[in-house]
């Protein structure tokens, strides 16, 4: 291990590790241990599954709780009615799922568990993982549009008002811009998980680096990198909502393009 | 970078375990949990505007009750003054018709009282001239020692009374 070394590898959270002995479980060849990083979904799935049971009452006068599960699906109901119209209240479900899972992950990956000896695992810093969700979006948009357009939906690659002279140009950069749909999904929410987690571990292994080396170094290096990692831990609050808004926002507008066309 | 190193190893793993617990996720909670909570925010969205509704349909005929509540006083109001109007009416016509009544009444007897006096008056004038054509006759047989007849006395009388 890279601690052992007196050094913190950055890198090391990010490590899948099978747990309670599953290293054998396979599915028709494909090993499928479960890992650390099924353990924090899993544990995802528990706490989000708590949170809208709470939300559950179903009282006419709703108390906090329910108020809490109602603004969510609120939010992603208005999302969806902003960016797709009527037709967007179908979605409500997976998009609300996505944008929960997502959130859920990010929050539960940033808590300091670590105080009470868990080294907490964030799902969603693996394009692994983010990439079966984009899959997911971008699947469903496919599905839809050519389900209910049919090959009209291809009329997608040509926006109103392109010149004809331009027609042989616009619609492969529309396709361009179309297929790099998915992998602008996966990358741009696991990229800034990771590089979040990892800005924190670095300004960690200054702070421990800083105060092993003594009380000058500690003072000048360790208390503003501890102070930046404070903010740093507030913007990466921040950043886990967003990047679930993102998720969430740039699914509902590709299913608008599937569902409206332009 | 675990997420590259590790990706032979664990890619099945992860998209596995991945569809599982999404998949539980989008099953249990998104189709079988939140179309309960936003139809509980259905449900009141949707008393809250009939509560709505309801009051504003209870205002409305609040305002249409006073208002045939004010047509029916008004039409009341006009139905007692013409009524006052009425009596009022009655009442000057009966005054007159007894004051008419009482008035041919009076007249009748002013009318038979004069007929009264005019005969008391033709009575005592009547009188008179007998009592003067006996007095007349009287002086004539004292004064002249001749006895006249009543009929000439009589005639005498008339002629002297009315010239």
């Amino acid at each position: 291990m890279a601690a052992e070394q007196g050094k913190v590898d950055p890198m090391h959270q990010f490590t899948i590790e099978p747990l309670f002995g599953t290293d054998h479980w396979s599915i028709a060849g494909y090993s499928i241990p479960f890992t650390n990083s099924a353990l924090w979904m899993a544990l995802t799935a528990g706490v989000l599954l708590l949170f809208v049971a709470g939300g559950m009452k179903r009282e006419l006068v709703p108390g906090r709780w329910q108020m809490a599960v109602e603004g969510f699906t609120g939010f992603i109901d208005n999302l969806l009615a902003a960016n797709i119209g009527p037709a967007g209240k179908k979605y409500v479900p997976y998009i609300f799922s996505l944008f929960m899972f997502i959130l859920f992950a990010n929050v539960l990956g940033l808590l300091p568990l670590m105080l009470v000896g868990v080294h907490p695992f964030t799902p969603t810093s693996h394009f692994t993982v983010t990439g079966v969700l984009a899959i997911m979006s971008f699947a469903i948009v496919l599905i839809v549009g050519f389900a209910r357009h049919g090959l009209h939906f291809f009329s997608l690659f040509v926006p109103h008002g392109t010149p004809w002279w331009l027609l042989w140009l616009i619609p492969i950069i529309e396709l361009i811009s179309f297929l790099v749909r998915p992998f602008s999904l996966a990358l741009r929410l696991f990229v800034a998980m990771m590089a979040g987690h990892v800005l924190l571990e670095v300004l960690s292994s200054f702070v421990i680096g800083s105060a092993n080396s003594g009380p000058l170094w500690g003072s000048i290096v360790g208390i503003p990198s501890f102070l930046l990692m404070i903010a740093i831990c507030a913007l990466e609050l921040l950043v886990a909502g967003i990047q679930a808004y993102v998720f969430a926002l740039l699914t509902s507008l590709y299913l608008n393009d599937a569902e409206n066309l332009h | 970078m675990p997420q590259i190193s590790q990706l032979a190893a664990t890619y099945a793993s992860q998209i596995f375990w991945m569809l599982v617990f999404f998949g539980f996720i989008f099953f249990v909670i998104g189709r079988g949990m939140v179309p309960k909570v936003m139809a509980t925010v259905e449900a009141r969205d949707k008393q809250i505007a009939d509560d709505l509704a309801a009051a504003d349909a209870a205002r409305a005929a609040a305002a249409a009750e006073e208002e045939a509540w004010r047509q029916a006083e008004n039409a009341r109001r006009a139905e007692a003054q013409a009524l006052i109007a009425k009596a009022k009416a009655d009442a000057a016509a009966a005054g007159e018709k007894r004051l008419a009544a009482a008035g041919s009444v009076v007249d009748s007897r002013l009318a038979e009282a004069d007929a009264r006096i005019a005969a008391a008056r033709a009575n005592a004038l009547g009188e008179i001239e007998t009592v003067a054509s006996e007095a007349a006759s009287a002086i004539v047989a004292r004064v002249a020692g001749l006895s006249i007849d009543a009929k000439a006395a009589g005639a005498a009388v008339k002629e002297a009374l009315h010239g």
